[in-house]
């Protein structure tokens, strides 16, 4: 081939190439560091890893280039005949004095940022996060906001997860209700769990905390700008780990007052009214919602849950026996498997809208309901 | 030193007294070290082969955002099961091949200290392996907690996996105490005259201290296993706060385990990878001494620093610095370790036949894979980094990169040995370089889903992680085919090839190479004596 027409070979594939990437690979994502922070302490947790590469590198290049230059020059091929020397302690010091003085060097700046970090005192909000299977539940706990106390769950439909529609944009990184902060605040987030452990992520916010069953975690962060800062569970809690994310949306001071104000009085009108007595359609239609939202994850649509571990609904004894049994399990669960008391996660309405449906629902035809006041007293 | 016609090896059971066995029984009674040591490396081969699988059942899964080939719970029994079959049923056993086919030889020894011990080391891995791959099978499935089997989710999972698992975690423990044992007391009691320690190899150096090791936390996991047991059947609550327990106990307990055992697995590592370069390079290892101090060091310094595993599970701030300190101390000797053999090379007269590729591919990609454990040594960053995809980057470039191509190196550095003919050079190489391209492809973009902040242990993830989940997927399914290659070259190799001499590396140092090849079945019947 002609020098000419190497060329022109070249140019042609260097022009392919150039037109493929412009195309479909610049939609990709090829995020090469830490996602944009949030808070002046994710900046310097920021800073710091990048100051650690070059740090990497430079060692990296230095040293590596004395082994390829070994590589290229000492080569047996070349007739060399190979030194002999096996020792020496001044260099062995030397290169051990070396690496110590770099490490002491990334000590320092480590060290103080890992201080500040771990300062979760004099916080303007406390929020309290618990891990569930699989889901979180947030309760503002002190400051202004304080009683407002909500669940939230992913809210990607599963149609999605199946492949049977497309992706949105925040697929599997968005939820029901978000965590609602002002911008400019601190924040104390303290972390527990109801069952197994779990972890509260935001990368923004560099803030990774474990949520463990029957202790308390805390870990802080005040957001230097408004937006949606999304995260995930970061220790494996079962089956459903990939799908219980985490949404924080910082606005301004302003919105958040009003924001508060809206969820208490929301929690007031969702408070539903004790003295009610409920029909057997209302309890099974508010019940199949209290059921896609809680139980299906386990129990599936279909009742039939998931032998041996989630046992199926359709037909059981519990589901289709006396109701004491039926409340008790679901109110208070049961230690040593994967049925959490949902008595402390929903209202009394919404249990005996959840049993009434489950003892309805398929082939289930108990023709029983179960009123709100019959799970207060089952509570005592 | 035997006399042996080719193609006659001698294959008495004792060579003294009646009719050797032969055909199974052979290999179900043999307390020869060669014939112990060879199966414990096709056991580890096929294990990896097992372990490979579900790797690449990992990878086809999250090759796209989306749930297309398992559930979630059949996933998160692929990813503990990968775990733990690769670490305890693939990387460990080829080491523990390796020990047994070179350490007497390479000593000057005519076999282990106790054969019969030897022999029950190695049979109690196919039923501890049939056990964890059998667990797949039960109602319920395989454990799925990962392979660290964090409490409570262990305490709480429903099925006999997760108990067949532990009972597999107990044996597969046994035997490795045991090998220990052999190693230790072998290579302190039989070394042939002359041979001081100081004079000794690298590699049965780096077992001997290894050896230590594994008996000493070996038991410590057999504890926290055990623990989750009682908790799960017996009614003790050690991992459970409402019966006055601590789920955090189970991360101490199985750390001060955990952190020791990646050593476990990578210095008889370290101690090929001496051999190697020194034999290539044709001059002395640069060092000896501090090699062996360094590699002392390191073992030392692992038993001080396992809670870096645990940042985030909000221990005081002043543990935090203390154990960030501490792991930052282990890149010190580790350090001296890798400036030692890059001067061994400097100014020798090198040659870049197999072994001395994957020795070289072996300092550059380990040594990466130290730089993001530093990083990840750093609390403050380890905080955006645990449980990630940079976690998972950092572990396989260090026990992949690291551990498995000097295992690589061991191979092709001894078959010659072990089989009397040279491998296929020319197909060694083209697996290095399939190996190497493949490897990087897999894991170098897994650094960048983990700060990106792609979690641990998911099989679906947010659209932003796809496109790198899928170079790595591409890069692993290349990764594992390049595997057949070696598997056909070591095949090839076994039943034929070019006759090789009792000293194939003319650098070599060590008096395996004063043993004709292949190695008469009873070698140094007669002690060599060391000067």
């Amino acid at each position: 081939m002609t020098k000419q027409a190497k060329c022109a070979n070249m140019v042609q594939l260097a022009g392919l190439l150039v037109l493929l990437a412009v195309s479909g690979w610049a939609q990709a994502e090829y995020k090469l560091n830490f996602q944009q922070p949030a808070t002046k302490i994710a900046q310097n947790v920021y800073d710091l890893h990048v100051w650690m590469m070059y740090v990497c590198a430079f060692i990296f290049v230095v040293v590596f280039s004395v082994m390829f230059y070994s590589v290229l020059n000492h080569r047996k091929s070349s007739g060399r005949t190979p030194a002999t020397f096996h020792e020496s302690t001044k260099v062995e010091i030397l290169w051990t004095i070396v690496p110590t003085i770099i490490l002491l060097l990334m000590a320092w700046p480590v060290t103080s940022t890992l201080l500040e970090m771990r300062d979760s005192t004099n916080p303007d909000i406390t929020i309290k996060a618990t891990g569930y299977q699989w889901k979180w539940g947030y309760d503002y706990l002190k400051g202004e906001g304080e009683g407002i106390r909500f669940m939230s769950m992913m809210s990607t439909p599963q149609e999605q997860i199946h492949n049977q529609s497309p992706k949105g944009d925040h697929y599997l990184l968005e939820v029901d209700n978000h965590v609602v902060v002002p911008v400019g605040k601190k924040v104390r987030m303290l972390t527990t769990a109801n069952d197994v452990i779990h972890a509260w992520f935001v990368p923004a916010l560099a803030i990774k905390q474990d949520a463990i069953p029957g202790f308390i975690r805390d870990a802080a962060f005040r957001a230097d700008r408004e937006g949606i800062f999304r995260g995930q569970c970061a220790e494996l809690c079962g089956k459903d780990h990939a799908y219980m994310p985490i949404v924080v949306e910082v606005v301004s001071q302003a919105k958040y007052t009003a924001w508060v104000a809206d969820q208490q009085k929301k929690m007031a009108a969702a408070a539903d009214d004790p003295s009610k007595v409920w029909t057997l359609p209302e309890l099974v239609k508010r019940g199949e919602t209290v059921y896609l939202a809680n139980c299906v994850a386990c129990h599936q649509a279909n009742g039939k849950g998931l032998a041996p571990v989630f046992p199926p609904l359709d037909g059981s004894k519990i589901a289709t026996g006396p109701k004491a049994g039926h409340i008790g399990i679901v109110v208070n669960g049961k230690t040593g498997t994967a049925m959490a008391a949902f008595g402390k996660q929903l209202s009394d309405a919404d249990l005996a809208a959840v049993i009434t449906y489950e003892r309805n629902a398929w082939s289930n035809k108990t023709g029983e309901l179960v009123q709100p006041n019959e799970i207060k007293a089952a509570r005592q | 030193m035997e006399a042996t016609l080719p193609g006659h090896a001698d294959t008495h059971g004792d060579g003294h007294h009646g009719h050797p066995p032969s055909g199974l029984m052979r290999w179900l009674t043999t307390t020869n070290h060669k014939d112990i040591g060879t199966m414990y490396l096709w056991f580890s081969f096929a294990m990896f082969m097992v372990g490979g699988v579900m790797a690449l059942t990992i990878r086809a899964e999250l090759f796209q955002p989306g749930l297309q080939i398992v559930e979630p719970e059949r996933f998160n029994q692929m990813t503990t099961l990968h775990g733990l079959i690769m670490v305890f049923g693939a990387i460990m056993p080829t080491f523990v091949g390796f020990a047994n086919w070179m350490i007497p030889m390479q000593i000057g020894a005519k076999d282990m200290a106790f054969g019969r011990m030897n022999n029950w080391s190695f049979w109690l891995l196919p039923p501890a392996a049939t056990l964890l791959v059998a667990s797949l099978f039960v109602p319920g499935g395989a454990a799925a907690a990962g392979w660290t089997l964090y409490a409570p989710l262990t305490v709480q999972q429903q099925g006999i996996g997760m108990d067949l698992t532990i009972f597999a975690v107990h044996i597969l423990g046994m035997s490795s105490i045991m090998g220990s044992i052999n190693i230790i007391t072998t290579i302190l009691n039989l070394r042939a005259p002359g041979m001081t320690l100081m004079k000794m190899p690298m590699f049965p150096w780096t077992w001997l201290i290894t050896a230590y090791l594994i008996i000493a936390v070996m038991p410590v996991l057999a504890g926290a296993v055990t623990m989750i047991l009682t908790d799960r059947h017996f009614g003790t609550s050690f991992f459970s706060a409402a019966g006055g327990g601590d789920p955090v106990l189970f991360q101490h307990v199985f750390w001060f385990f955990g952190h020791p055992e990646v050593y476990i697995i990578i210095l008889p590592g370290f101690g090929v990878i001496s051999q190697v370069i020194q034999a290539f390079s044709r001059k002395p290892l640069f060092g000896y001494a501090s090699m062996v101090y360094a590699t002392a060091s390191i073992a030392i310094l692992s038993f001080f620093v396992w809670a870096h595993h645990m940042y985030t599970t909000g221990m005081p701030v002043g543990g935090q610095l203390y154990f960030m300190y501490a792991t930052m101390l282990i890149a010190i000797p580790t350090g001296v370790k890798v400036f030692n053999w890059i001067a061994t090379m400097w100014r020798g007269a090198l040659s870049f036949e197999t072994p001395m590729l994957f020795a070289l591919g072996f300092i550059v990609l380990f040594t990466l894979g130290g730089f993001s454990g530093l990083v990840l040594a750093m609390t403050p960053v380890d905080v955006q980094m645990q449980d990630t995809y940079y976690v998972v980057a950092h572990f396989h470039y260090v026990m992949v990169a690291g551990a498995l191509f000097s295992a690589f190196a061991a191979t092709y550095y001894w078959l010659p040995k072990w089989t009397g003919h040279m491998y296929d050079e020319t197909m060694g190489k083209v697996h290095f370089w399939m190996s190497l391209v493949f490897f990087n492809m897999t894991f170098f973009v897994q650094h960048f889903l983990g700060l990106a902040g792609m979690p641990r242990r998911i099989p679906d993830y947010a659209l932003q992680f796809t496109e790198f989940n899928q170079i790595s997927t591409i890069g692993a399914f290349g990764f594992g085919l390049s595997q057949l290659l070696f598997l056909y070259n070591v095949i090839t190799c076994i039943r034929g090839g070019p006759k090789a001499p009792a000293k194939p590396w003319d650098g070599a140092e060590g008096l395996e190479w004063d043993l004709p090849s292949p190695a008469p079945y009873h070698s140094w019947e007669t002690q060599p004596t060391v000067k």
